[in-house]
């Protein structure tokens, strides 16, 4: 099985770039599995929006 | 269509905002700390911010009011960022660079000599973060978190998140190559995620 260390790696590059087949099949067996990387994975996406509504604060609110 | 007359009172209202005293310190403060945290130097950061007000005033027209003022500096600002940033790649810090990538160490805290998370580091369940975001509390803890990145992975990870630049633009500037990147990226994303997870969501949502 793929490590947890190599999951996050290609969920983080899944930000980046479409996942080929192989590696979309080889996470999705990985994170049925492991509570650990769904998280991880949910939390990517979580970043994201995190850091959006960071940057519309930053330029839309008074401190 | 606005007329010219429109146009002219919009100037000047813009004019008056500007040198405003409290409203352009207040902004200029905001400006330095953003800047300086994405270019990670302070003069660097000085002079993105002044250009980016000379820019606001020369070009001030049809701003209704403060709120619309300041989400237009702020985007001349992210320009003259990424300007800076582009510029900057020619004097990329390699011995801080070796630096950072040798870092492998830091991460066997993360995961097991086989690749798997240690127990206590498994990431748990954030939920719904709607509720986080309205608190004031949650937006200094997540600075601080961003702050705390090393240099290289910060300024990556905000190029991408912040300024939404695509992965190619981001290579170019910083002359890396796109495993280096996601590299930083992987990192960096390690990182940040683990702050927020120990400083939020181990906290009982609180950050006193």
């Amino acid at each position: 099985m793929i490590n947890c260390r190599n999951v996050t790696r290609l969920l983080s590059e899944a930000q980046e770039r479409p996942l080929s087949i192989t590696e979309r099949v080889l996470l999705k067996l990985h994170v049925a599995m492991c509570s650990g990387c769904q998280n991880f994975k949910d939390q990517m996406g979580t970043l994201r929006l995190m850091t959006r509504a960071y940057a519309k604060r930053k330029s839309d609110h008074d401190e | 269509m606005t007329t010219n007359r429109d146009q002219k009172a919009d100037t000047k209202q813009t004019e008056d905002l500007l040198v405003d005293a409290p409203f352009l310190e207040d902004i200029r403060r905001q400006m330095i700390k953003f800047a300086t945290l994405q270019l990670g130097d302070n003069n660097l950061a000085e002079d993105a911010v002044q250009e980016a007000l000379i820019g606001a005033l020369k070009n001030a027209s049809s701003f209704g009011g403060r709120a619309a003022l300041k989400t237009w500096i702020f985007a001349i600002l992210k320009n003259k960022i990424a300007d800076t940033l582009r510029y900057k790649q020619r004097s990329v810090n390699v011995s801080s660079l070796l630096r950072e990538e040798d870092e492998d160490e830091a991460f066997s805290e993360l995961f097991d000599r086989k690749g798997f998370w240690q127990q206590d580091e498994r990431p748990v369940a954030w939920g719904n973060p709607e509720a986080s975001l309205r608190e004031n509390h949650f937006w200094n803890m997540f600075e601080a978190c961003l702050e705390r990145l090393p240099p290289k992975q910060g300024r990556v990870f905000m190029m991408r998140e912040f300024l939404e630049l695509d992965a190619d633009e981001i290579c170019t500037t910083m002359n890396l190559t796109t495993s280096n990147l996601h590299v930083l990226l992987h990192r960096s994303r390690l990182r940040l995620r683990e702050c927020i997870e120990n400083k939020w969501y181990l906290q009982g949502e609180r950050n006193d």
